[in-house]
């Protein structure tokens, strides 16, 4: 089965903003888990997310279409980065899952959403 | 969490680890059955510890730990076979000798190796690729026998019987475990490839059962090629073969029709191909390409990619298609491929030129009773306005065939010859 594995934002990931060295040993770690991932088959695909400063959103309501542009509010519910993986089981996902490296300095999640 | 949960999840983490730990425990016992039953002992030490004090950090290596001290435990209590044994001893001592890191670091350094080691033992040619196929499923994939039975249709006692068996003539053989290196690792290559492209094509082509296709088997062989384009990510027919499968594995949602029989490539709804699959195969091919790939693989990647970038039948590139047939002939020649370079060049450069080729193979004793050459045949006359002569290509095509649907589809050709 398919799943979108979303890394969620925090107040950090949004202004964009951490401490440089602290980015460069998670960028190795999590380098070592994406090949981790990779050698077991599971990677499909990864990537990181800019800030919702850089994005937009076009709300919907009948036939009106209005383009709202970013930062958003609701941070926990932002996404800062994805991977699409290929797992036998939701079990084996949250197993990958818990041994990621911490992707936030602080405190922050990580969702597990399986495609249809 | 429930017990159960818990449970659930230890075995999810240990899933994910046997492998690399067989492989890993297999270079120092030498005995594929003794390093399963090994890793399965550390999977039930880490069920009643677990539960208690987490999973931990480093779950791979704790495994790992585990297993060796049962099998320092297995040697002392003399349990384990024949000779060597001091020297196993010894070797798992001196494991433990050193600071517990440098135990983990030196492991992570060997760990794809280790398993790209046990990939090329179990697809040794020495086994058939039956045994090679069922005994890379069990010790790689991880499945069953009894899940192994079922995609391959057949009982759990044969697929235990041939993995044992297996497991006897590696043990016979005194094989190494090791990755080949050099001319041996090119000689073995095609042996590992063919057995997971076997396993692929179980999935895909389905050769028997009610289902004609068994998308699990295709996911299977498509993870163990991953897995491989990831510890070997130099050999450009591992990428060949990864994308070759990945972009068939494309087609699968528009496979099979509402009725539930296959749908000819031409007749498939685009639209249904996964994109993402696509991608992904169309990039292994460009990293084959990269690494100088022209094996029979990376070029039947090519041609699959030839009508994955086709937004329509009426858009596939013909020419593109019979020249990768020219060259796949060189490489790979085969009967069957030089059917399906005539149909190409009857595609690209009009009916006539597929008979050409057509007769030039029509002697072949590989394709003496083989339905697909007067069902080609039929349709290069048919297009070539010969109608009579056509028709009698399809209603021997039709007596040929063993396919219920196909019979029908070639006698209507017959028909609509007039």
């Amino acid at each position: 089965m398919r799943v979108m594995v979303l890394v969620k934002a925090t107040d950090d990931s949004e202004k964009g903003a951490s401490d440089p060295t602290w980015m460069a040993q998670m960028m190795a770690a999590m380098g070592r888990f994406n090949d981790e991932l990779r050698n077991a088959g599971v990677l499909l695909m990864a990537d990181g997310l800019t800030p919702s400063s850089q994005g937009k959103r076009i709300a919907f309501d009948g036939a009106s279409r209005t383009v709202i542009d970013g930062p958003f509010a609701e941070t926990r519910e932002l996404v800062a980065g994805f991977w699409l993986w290929d797992v036998k089981d939701m079990d084996e996902a949250v197993a990958w899952v818990r041994r990621c490296p911490n992707p936030m300095p602080g405190p922050s999640e990580i969702e597990i959403r399986p495609l249809n | 969490m429930t017990a159960g949960e818990t449970h659930q999840a230890i075995e999810a983490v240990f899933r994910i680890e046997r492998a690399r730990l067989i492989a890993g425990l297999v270079r120092v016992v030498r005995d594929v059955d003794l390093a399963e039953e090994l890793a399965q002992d550390a999977l039930v030490i880490a069920l009643s510890e677990w539960p208690r004090t987490g999973v931990p950090a480093n779950p791979g290596a704790w495994l790992m730990t585990a297993a060796k001290r049962r099998a320092i435990d297995a040697i002392r209590r003399g349990k384990m076979r024949e000779r060597k044994h001091e020297e196993i001893a010894r070797e798992l001592d001196d494991a433990f000798d050193g600071a517990a890191e440098a135990v983990e670091a030196a492991m992570d350094d060997d760990v794809g190796d280790e398993l790209l080691g046990l990939i090329f033992t179990a697809c040794h040619p020495i086994l058939s690729a039956d045994a090679r196929a069922a005994l890379t499923l069990r010790v790689v994939g991880g499945l069953t026998t009894g899940e192994i039975a079922r995609a391959f249709l057949s009982s759990e006692a044969t697929i235990a019987q041939r993995i044992v068996r297996a497991k006897k003539t590696i043990a016979k053989a005194e094989l190494s475990y090791e990755t080949p290196r050099g001319a041996e690792r090119a000689e073995r290559l095609p042996s590992v490839l063919e057995v997971i492209y076997l396993i692929f094509n179980e999935g895909y082509a389905a050769t028997a059962g009610d289902d004609p296709v068994r998308p699990s088997l295709c996911f299977e062989a498509q993870r163990l090629g991953r897995m491989l384009a990831g510890l070997a990510p130099e050999d450009a027919e591992v990428f060949g073969l990864l994308a070759l499968m990945e972009i068939q594995a494309s087609r699968l949602p528009a496979r099979i029709g509402p009725d539930g029989a296959l749908v000819p490539l031409p007749e498939q709804d685009r639209a249904r191909w996964d994109p993402l699959l696509i991608r992904r195969g169309l990039e292994a091919l460009a990293r084959a390409q990269a690494l100088g790939g022209d094996g029979p693989y990376a070029l039947q990647a090519a041609l699959a990619a030839c009508h994955a970038r086709a937004r329509s039948p009426a858009d596939t590139n013909w020419p593109g298609i019979a020249a990768l047939y020219d060259r796949l002939r060189a490489v790979a020649p085969s009967p069957v491929v030089d059917l399906n370079r005539a149909i190409a060049h009857s595609m690209a450069f009009g009916p006539e030129a597929g008979l050409r080729l057509a007769d030039e193979i029509a002697d072949a004793d590989a394709l003496r009773n083989y339905a697909p050459l007067p069902a080609a045949r039929g349709d290069f006359l048919f297009r070539a306005g010969r109608l009579a002569e056509a028709r009698r290509q399809f209603e021997a095509a039709a007596r040929l065939t063993h396919n219920v649907r196909e019979r029908a589809f070639l006698l209507a050709r017959a028909e609509a010859c007039g």
